[in-house]
């Protein structure tokens, strides 16, 4: 008697559990690809980056398993007013779970708040800023490729133990510009450099002749380019031009794309040192998502470490969710989830993702070819240093952001 | 004090891409009296131009300093003549709406097949190297850009103030039908002088792709600046859009040395302030 009340309480258990499950099982999913799809950043995200985000959809085989994925993509035109109407749409009418790419540290920042107040999830691959882990982090917010601290840390360090003691700033006027100067110096001024002076420029210059002058008056041994993309290709390409490397001076991209070596060719890039945490031809892993990716992109272009990271992330995501069993519409409950999984891909290898939401991975240091070892188009680095994840990124020990238990 | 006399120099050199963009679009307004939003649109297909010819034909930078005016040219008298000779005579909104969308397609379909990081376009072997003046290292190839621009904008300043043809041109956009009455064929000469503008556009972007990358938004970023010239000169006036091209130059310079964060307001301010005082403009006529 005793075993049949039990059995039949098993029983009634049993359905419950399974009716409430089948209830809530929500297997919708909707990603957004809030990135500059025209302006000067489009080239290392942009479509591409909307393109991997399509790969990973299809490689997660979440399809098959019942799930239906979405996905819509945005420009969001380098401007942060824009970028938060476009989210805010997105999230209250489409009913977006994640924002994927959101580069450009003006955007990323004004979306993090955005995704925060509305308990959805940004995997940021794209904005360098370390603030988006430090000071503003947030619970709803991942912070997937690189960041300010990180190029220092590995770029910084590198060329003032190479005797660059001394830097001047070329840096872009807004808020990556002014993370990544800071960050830098700390660096240097950390190593026994020193910074002699900065000059900051408006987004989008196209001449820098006379930044690139006062940069030669300073006499500083590194010239650090704190800017990206268009600005970056320029400010070298005029540099060659006024004879700052020839005169003895080095110039340092603090943050330079695959996409900005091959616009301004070897022969303009060749011998530039800086770090990133992917390239197309690492490994048989990065080799052979880079072809099915090249094969699909524009212009056959080879993806940019932000578009690797778009989907990463969200093979990470699915990941999550999968392990969930469903319901993807609770930003801090997928977050969580995520972090308390090691990652691994075969683009970033393994990893993790701490409290602060960083992902951890390896940081490369590169120096551009000469055109004569380079095979031919997109052959463009030489490996010549790598830094461990736990020691790329900013120690959880100076961290300022609140989520990290002291 | 050096670093002054460099950054005035280095002014002039942006000051020279100024004129030359400016003095197309006076050229324009002032004889078919069209705002010209697709100049920078156009501007950008010269610099496209001189890299087709090098990487596709071999063609080097010499000979594209002629040949992609010529071709861009062209392609502005096919403009004209298709679209915006229907609008003469209509309010100016049109003209500047038209042009607009223009640039906008024209610049589109450069994205969408080139990217946003642009092309690499080497300096030419013999403009390479630079000179120290003392005060600062010179690069040749700037050098030469103001030379040759302003020889360009005086050659056209000159052709359109003080040959007949440029008599002819002037009589035309004051009253056609009287000119037409002396034999003259007056639409050929408006689309003439079209592709006059557009060929100096396309030249200025010559100029500029071995300085700057060859991108598809490089003359949306100069355009404004170089509307604003053409304002603060005074609308279709030539020599003033010449002198205010390189003057305006010359003051963006000097503010990227003493508040480069202003650098890129300065010359709106500049017109602001010319409006209220002189809303023709320096040089223009009031009417």
């Amino acid at each position: 008697m005793k075993n049949r009340i039990s059995a039949v309480l098993f029983g009634t258990a049993l359905a419950l559990v399974a009716g409430s499950s089948a209830l809530a099982q929500d297997k919708t999913i909707k990603i957004g690809v809030l990135t500059d799809n025209s302006g000067l950043y489009s080239d290392l995200g942009g479509a591409g980056s909307t393109l991997a985000a399509q790969m990973a959809i299809e490689d997660s085989g979440l399809a098959a398993k019942g799930w239906k994925i979405g996905l819509i993509s945005a420009d969001h035109q380098n401007k942060p007013d824009v970028a938060t109407n476009i989210a805010r749409q997105w999230i209250d009418v489409e009913k977006v779970d994640v924002f994927m790419d959101v580069l450009n540290s003006g955007v990323a920042l004004a979306v993090n708040n955005l995704v925060k107040e509305k308990n959805s999830i940004m995997i940021n691959t794209g904005a360098a800023s370390s603030d988006l882990t430090n000071a503003q982090c947030s619970p709803n917010t991942i912070h997937w490729v690189y960041d300010t601290y990180m190029l220092a840390n590995s770029t910084g360090q590198a060329l003032v133990k190479a005797g660059g003691d001394t830097w001047y700033f070329l840096t872009a006027d807004y808020a990556f510009g002014a993370a990544l100067e800071r960050d830098t110096t700390a660096v240097v001024v950390k190593a026994g450099g020193k910074v002699l002076g900065s000059v900051k420029h408006p987004l989008n210059s196209s001449d820098f002749s006379s930044f690139l002058l006062q940069a030669q008056a300073s006499k500083a041994k590194i010239v650090g380019l704190a800017n990206a993309g268009g600005d970056t290709t320029n400010a070298i390409k005029q540099a060659a031009e006024f004879g700052i490397v020839s005169g003895g001076q080095k110039l340092a991209g603090l943050l330079l794309f695959i996409t900005d070596v091959h616009a301004l060719g070897l022969n303009v890039a060749q011998g530039l040192n800086f770090t990133e945490t992917f390239y197309w031809d690492l490994n048989d892993g990065t080799r052979a998502f880079s072809k099915r990716f090249s094969d699909r992109a524009k212009n056959k272009a080879e993806p940019s470490m932000v578009q690797a990271g778009v989907y990463s992330g969200l093979i990470h995501y699915f990941k999550a969710l999968e392990a969930m069993g469903g319901n993807p519409h609770d930003g801090i409950k997928v977050v969580e989830k995520m972090k308390s999984m090691p990652t691994d891909d075969p683009l970033f290898g393994k990893g993790t993702i701490r409290a602060d939401g960083r992902k951890i991975h390896p940081a490369y240091l590169f120096e551009v070819k000469k055109p004569s070892e380079s095979k031919g188009p997109w052959d463009y680095y030489k490996l010549i240093g790598t830094t461990p994840g736990e020691q790329a990124f900013r120690p959880l020990s100076e961290s300022a952001c609140p989520l990290v238990k002291k | 004090m050096q670093a002054l006399y460099a950054q005035l120099l280095v002014g002039l050199i942006n000051g020279s891409f100024y004129a030359l963009l400016s003095l197309g679009l006076a050229v324009i307004f002032g004889i078919l009296n069209i705002i010209n939003f697709a100049h920078g649109a156009l501007y950008m297909m010269g610099a496209f131009c001189a890299y087709f010819l090098l990487s596709v034909a071999g063609i080097g930078y010499w000979p594209a300093l002629i040949i992609a005016p010529i071709a861009v040219g062209i392609f502005g008298m096919i403009l004209e003549r298709t679209m915006l000779q229907w609008l003469s005579g209509l309010d100016h909104l049109y003209g500047l709406l038209l042009t607009f969308g223009l640039a906008l397609i024209i610049q589109g379909v450069f994205q969408n097949y080139f990217g946003s990081s642009g092309l690499p376009y080497a300096i030419p072997d013999e403009l390479k190297g630079g000179m120290n003046l003392g005060f600062m290292f010179l690069p040749i190839y700037r050098g030469w850009v103001v030379v040759f621009s302003l020889i360009v904008c005086l050659l056209t300043w000159y052709l359109i103030e003080r040959t007949r043809l440029g008599a002819n041109l002037r009589a035309a956009t004051e009253n056609p039908t009287l000119v037409r009455a002396f034999g003259i064929n007056v639409p050929r000469m408006i689309t003439l002088t079209y592709g006059l503008g557009v060929g100096l556009a396309a030249l200025a972007g010559v100029l500029s792709a071995p300085i700057n990358q060859v991108r598809p938004l490089m003359g949306a970023d100069l355009i404004i600046v170089v509307f604003a010239v053409v304002v603060i000169g005074g609308m279709g006036s030539i020599l003033g859009s010449i002198i205010t091209g390189f003057a305006l130059g010359v003051i963006e310079g000097l503010t990227k040395y003493f508040y480069p964060e202003a650098s890129n307001t300065v010359v709106f301010v500049l017109m602001v302030l010319v409006l209220l005082v002189k809303p023709s403009g320096l040089t223009g006529r009031a009417n």
